[in-house]
């Protein structure tokens, strides 16, 4: 079963630009993906429609059933519910605990106060910071906060892990402690994972599938691909 | 359930947002109460001119006096031509004896002057009273009933009653334009009110967006905002119009200048002005917050 898929999707933004031309692939259930490519090769682009920050010009975007494309305003939170999203900025909220921020994405569609306890710690646990439930996001490394976003990502146990970069702001170790905690979900919750990065080593290293982009373009979809410029 | 949590959740976010904001929630706040005392200002007037200018109009007759020299017969004969006038709701023939009765009883004075009238040398004449369905055209009908033979004057209360129901009128809608205006006014502030809560909050919402949150989840919090500012607007006005309306009444023992324009009796009367000025509060938040939200808030 696919969970994911593009019929011919082009993205022409406003000012002109086209970033993807004429994009087709399906990722199946339980898969875990890298998108790879330069800056300016269209990951980004490819992973905003994902979660329908941006809407296709043309074709068909399917993600869990639901066509993202045809999706109106009001109805986006149905899909957003549906998948985990992690940036490379973290965006966590500075005035809420680790606990409150996580917590936070599960009191947004009306959790059950004991269902978000629950909840919330087991998710925390799977991304190895129970012991840091108290503090705040300021007083954590960058890596744990990264884990933090994860935990909150995947909180209310979403098919499809969107991340976008989340090991641009750290350094290899810790990006391999997030890699590992992202092969673990993967494994455990059979999260299907879709990762867009430019780290050639972590690609390398973890041997998933990959799709290359160029200039808009798929150059590649492999099994168990490695990093090619 | 899950209504009544985010409701609840909605209200608590709310709340901390007009403390957090003290000094502008405060300004709307202070505009939406000036507002509202002269919102209230209106509807107590335009309420008791109403009540009065009904009063007013149901006593209000026409007195056709017939010639002296009427016969049973002519009489009868003016009183079908009135009866079909379309304006008349009803009529009431009085005799000369009978007006005499009248008047006897009305003083002392009266009745030992007409007790020794003869009905045949008595000044006073027959007269029918006449009340109309529709006060605006009376004039009209007072000349239809003039023009009838053998009536020789008619009276109706022209003049004083007609100018003041104009006058309440006029002030009464330059009092609905200037609340319309103070409305306008408040309805902007708590727009930026609400627009401020909104940046503050700016990636709140974003990450509400990206972990699903409905949109009217993501709303619900600001608007919930503007009716608390009116509800808090309202607090002095309905202070004003219960305590006010009261010390009002007392002073002017029930009616102004006559006893002809009758006020309003205070119960339940304040009660139900307050219940409206707490509705316009809470309805002028509501919109002002709505149209912040709907302008700042792409969601």
């Amino acid at each position: 079963m696919d969970l994911i898929r593009l019929k011919n999707v082009e993205k022409k933004y406003k000012n002109g630009v086209t970033a993807i031309y004429d994009l087709s692939l399906a990722i199946e259930k339980g898969a875990f993906v890298f998108v790879i490519g330069g800056s300016g090769s269209g990951k980004s682009t490819l992973i905003k429609m994902l979660y329908r920050e941006e809407k296709p010009t043309k074709g068909q975007v399917i993600v869990g059933g639901l066509d993202v494309a045809k999706l109106k305003n009001k109805k986006v939170y149905k899909l957003r519910r549906k998948l985990g999203i992690v940036f490379q900025d973290y965006r966590l909220l500075p005035k809420m605990t680790v606990y409150e921020n996580v917590a936070f994405a599960l009191e947004c569609i009306g959790e059950k106060k004991d269902a978000i306890r629950t909840k919330v710690l087991k998710a925390l646990e799977d991304v190895g910071l129970k012991n840091k439930v108290h503090e705040y996001p300021d007083n954590l490394s960058g890596g744990e906060q990264q884990r933090v976003a994860i935990a909150r990502a995947i909180v209310n146990d979403p098919k499809l892990l969107l991340c976008d970069e989340p090991t641009g702001n750290l350094d290899p170790e810790k990006s391999m402690e997030i890699m590992k905690v992202l092969e673990d979900i993967n494994k455990l919750r059979g999260t299907t994972i879709i990762m867009a990065t430019h780290d050639k080593e972590i690609v390398n290293k973890m041997k998933k599938q990959v799709i290359t982009l160029k200039d808009g373009h798929l150059v590649k979809y492999k099994q168990k691909g490695t990093y090619v410029e | 359930m899950k209504a009544f949590r985010m409701l609840g959740r909605s209200i608590r976010d709310a709340v901390k947002s007009v403390i957090r904001n003290f000094s502008l929630s405060l300004a709307s706040i202070s505009c939406i109460t000036i507002t509202l005392i002269i919102v209230a200002v209106a509807i107590i007037a335009s309420l008791n001119v109403q009540n009065f200018t009904k009063e007013i109009e149901r006593d209000m007759t026409i007195v056709v006096f017939l010639d002296n020299d009427v016969t049973e017969e002519e009489i009868k004969e003016i009183e079908t031509k009135i009866k079909r006038i379309e304006n008349v709701e009803h009529y009431t023939f009085y005799s000369k004896t009978d007006v005499k009765k009248q008047m006897q009883q009305e003083s002392e004075v009266f009745k030992t002057v007409l007790e020794n009238w003869e009905d045949s040398e008595s000044p006073l004449k027959d007269t029918f009273q006449v009340k109309v369905k529709e006060i605006e055209i009376i004039s009209k009908t007072a000349k239809t009933i003039e023009k009838i033979d053998k009536v020789s004057v008619v009276r109706y209360g022209e003049g004083m009653v007609d100018k003041m129901v104009k006058a309440f009128s006029a002030v009464e809608k330059i009092t609905y334009g200037v609340v319309a205006a103070l409305i306008l006014v408040t309805v902007f502030l708590i727009v930026n009110t609400i627009k401020l809560t909104i940046s503050a909050r700016r990636k709140e919402i974003e990450i509400m967006r990206l972990v699903g949150a409905s949109n009217i989840t993501i709303k619900m919090p600001f608007i919930i905002e503007g009716m608390i500012l009116g509800l808090f607007g309202s607090i002095v006005p309905i202070i004003m119009v219960i305590y006010g309306y009261f010390a009002f009444y007392r002073n002017f023992d029930g009616y102004l200048y006559s006893r002809l324009i009758q006020l309003i009796q205070p119960e339940p009367f304040v009660y139900q002005t307050s219940l409206m000025v707490i509705a316009i509060g809470i309805v002028v938040g509501m919109i002002g917050s709505a149209s912040a939200v709907r302008r700042y808030l792409k969601v």
